[in-house]
């Protein structure tokens, strides 16, 4: 599967742009962004069990941090993404180690209570475009010749960097860190009980995800060459919770599947009617009943039957 | 090698642990026994620091483990077992032990290289697999098997930390008659090198296993003795083995 989602994934730019359709490509580099950040939340969300309702907090962050040194004239990825990173894997160690002491719904509120208050905190810096989002002059520049303002070679990028995640996420699982997350989803108590400092572990997970989700937000801002505080409002985290049960909660390829399934059907519905949502509605609901596993768990029984 | 010191807990208005003291000394199987609600099972909770302790200290080769976190007793060799079982149900039985084995052999922030590599762990876990009488059951689902190997498994989630104490609350629950004289085997031929506080209800096993006995009664250590003075002391009798004890 990796293999032919890879094949797939190289040949797309090319043939959309003998095919003429060249805006799908600025869409493709939107929904491996998505990819990346549905996947990160998977990782919390699936392998760790934490339902955090506010990834999009580290997401919209990253973004930011981007879109501020872009803005700032500091055109170099190499500065801004790593920033990004930075911040965002700061700011979850930071409410992680404050949010992961509590469990279940109250851990849900208090996800959701974090990040509405970076919504909030970024709506009110004016200076920076405020509550309507921040315009950027560029995207960012990676050097060595590769020119970032190509839709494809933007694409390209972002495909590398996702492939790189998706291979480290697919190496932790199998990992000794992540055996131990996978058995304090399972059962929590035990694996203190068995000798591991669980909320340790917790809070590594929460902020490996947080870095990711900044990368994946500061990737964002280039493509979209804006950042806006949606990003980091709790629908946004909805989204990304959408796409990881929709492509498959805890399935290495659940956080891609999903974005791919939404932003294309997105796409697709706001063709021919305004209600995209109510559509949306009804597909998350039939996967929901028909494929609780999402699609990835599709894929993997027809494999196994 | 353990020493309780007037631990108490209390839950709301009921006080279910009340300056209890007690000694588990090394290389003993102290059974604790006690009624229904007696505080058995809160005692297991504050020695192996599941549950905090309101006053009172837990020293453990005079170490003071009152504040410690369950994983850091666990370290100093202070391990348990859970009344309802309590293991990983989506793990095969070597994986439940190799996950046991993997918390007491280095650092588990290893984000790359796959456990499945790690030979010496399911070795481990394969050898421990054989001491609880699951060698083979070793692939199969810990949800899969059946209650009294899921007990063996809880044992043996226990022993794979290496403990110098182990903590049991009531291994025999909800056993056939068979299954129970299994585990009590197993617990005889673990004694040789560990020490264990075992709650227990089933007094054949109390009395076969134990070398001293702990009563409790609604949070209070109320007699402490070997099964023979346990089975004389009116207290006793009176309090808890009631007609058993008469008949």
């Amino acid at each position: 599967m990796a293999r032919l989602a890879a094949l797939l994934a190289l040949a797309l730019p090319l043939a959309l742009q003998a095919a003429d359709q060249s805006y799908y490509i600025s869409l493709a580099a939107r929904i491996l962004v998505y990819a990346l950040a549905a996947s990160s939340l998977n990782l919390i969300l699936g392998y760790g069990g934490m339902v955090s309702f506010g990834h999009a907090a580290f997401f919209g962050l990253g973004a930011y941090v981007s879109g501020v040194l872009l803005a700032e004239g500091a055109a170099s990825a190499w500065i801004g993404w790593p920033a990004a990173v930075a911040v965002s894997a700061l700011a979850a160690a930071a409410i992680g180690a404050v949010s992961l002491r509590t469990r279940g719904v109250y851990f849900i509120m208090i996800t959701l209570a974090f990040a509405q208050m970076m919504y909030y905190l970024v709506i009110s810096v004016k200076a920076y475009g405020g509550d309507e989002g921040l315009t950027l002059p560029d995207r960012a520049r990676l050097g060595f010749g590769l020119n970032l303002e190509s839709d494809i070679a933007f694409y390209y990028v972002v495909l590398a960097v996702l492939g790189l995640a998706l291979l480290a996420l697919g190496r932790l699982t199998h990992s000794r860190f992540g055996r131990a997350l996978a058995a304090i989803r399972d059962n929590e108590t035990r694996m203190e009980a068995i000798g591991f400092p669980v909320l340790r572990y917790k809070l590594a997970a929460f902020v490996i995800a947080g870095a990711a989700a900044g990368l994946a937000g500061a990737l964002l801002a280039s493509q979209a060459k804006y950042v806006s505080p949606n990003l980091l409002h709790w629908t946004q985290s909805g989204t990304l919770m959408i796409m990881v049960i929709l492509g498959g909660v805890g399935r290495l390829w659940g956080g891609v599947l999903g974005a791919a399934l939404l932003l294309g059907l997105e796409e697709l519905f706001s063709g021919f009617t305004l209600h995209t949502p109510f559509y949306i509605g009804a597909v998350l609901l039939a996967v929901v009943l028909f494929a609780p596993r999402g699609l990835a768990g599709l894929f993997s029984a027809a494999r196994d039957a | 090698m353990l020493e309780v010191r007037a631990l108490s807990k209390r839950f709301g208005g009921v006080t279910a642990a009340d300056e209890i003291s007690l000694e588990v000394r090394a290389g003993e199987v102290h059974a604790l026994i006690g009624p229904n609600g007696a505080g058995k099972t809160t005692l297991i909770g504050l020695i192996s620091g599941s549950l905090a302790a309101d006053s009172g200290e837990v020293l453990f080769f005079r170490n003071n483990l009152t504040l410690a976190p369950p994983h850091a007793r666990v370290r100093a060799g202070l391990a348990r077992s859970f009344q309802a079982t309590s293991i990983f149900p989506r793990f095969t039985v070597l994986e439940n032990l190799a996950l046991a084995v993997q918390a007491r052999t280095g650092s588990s922030f290893s984000f790359w290289r796959p456990v499945r590599e790690e030979t010496a762990l399911f070795e481990e876990a394969a050898a421990l697999a054989e001491q609880i009488g699951l060698s083979e059951r070793r692939d199969r689902f810990a949800a899969a098997l059946a209650h009294g190997e899921q007990r063996a498994l809880e044992i043996g989630l226990a022993l794979a930390t290496r403990p110098r104490l182990l903590l049991l609350d009531e291994p025999t629950a909800g056993m056939g008659a068979e299954e129970s004289r299994r585990m009590i085997a197993l617990i005889e031929r673990l004694r040789a090198g560990i020490a264990v506080l075992l709650v227990e209800h089933d007094m054949d096993a109390v009395f076969r296993l134990a070398d001293r006995v702990s009563v409790l009664v609604t949070g209070r250590v109320i007699a402490t003795g070997t099964p023979a003075e346990i089975r004389a002391h009116p207290e006793v009798r009176v309090a808890y083995l009631g007609d058993e004890g008469a008949g």
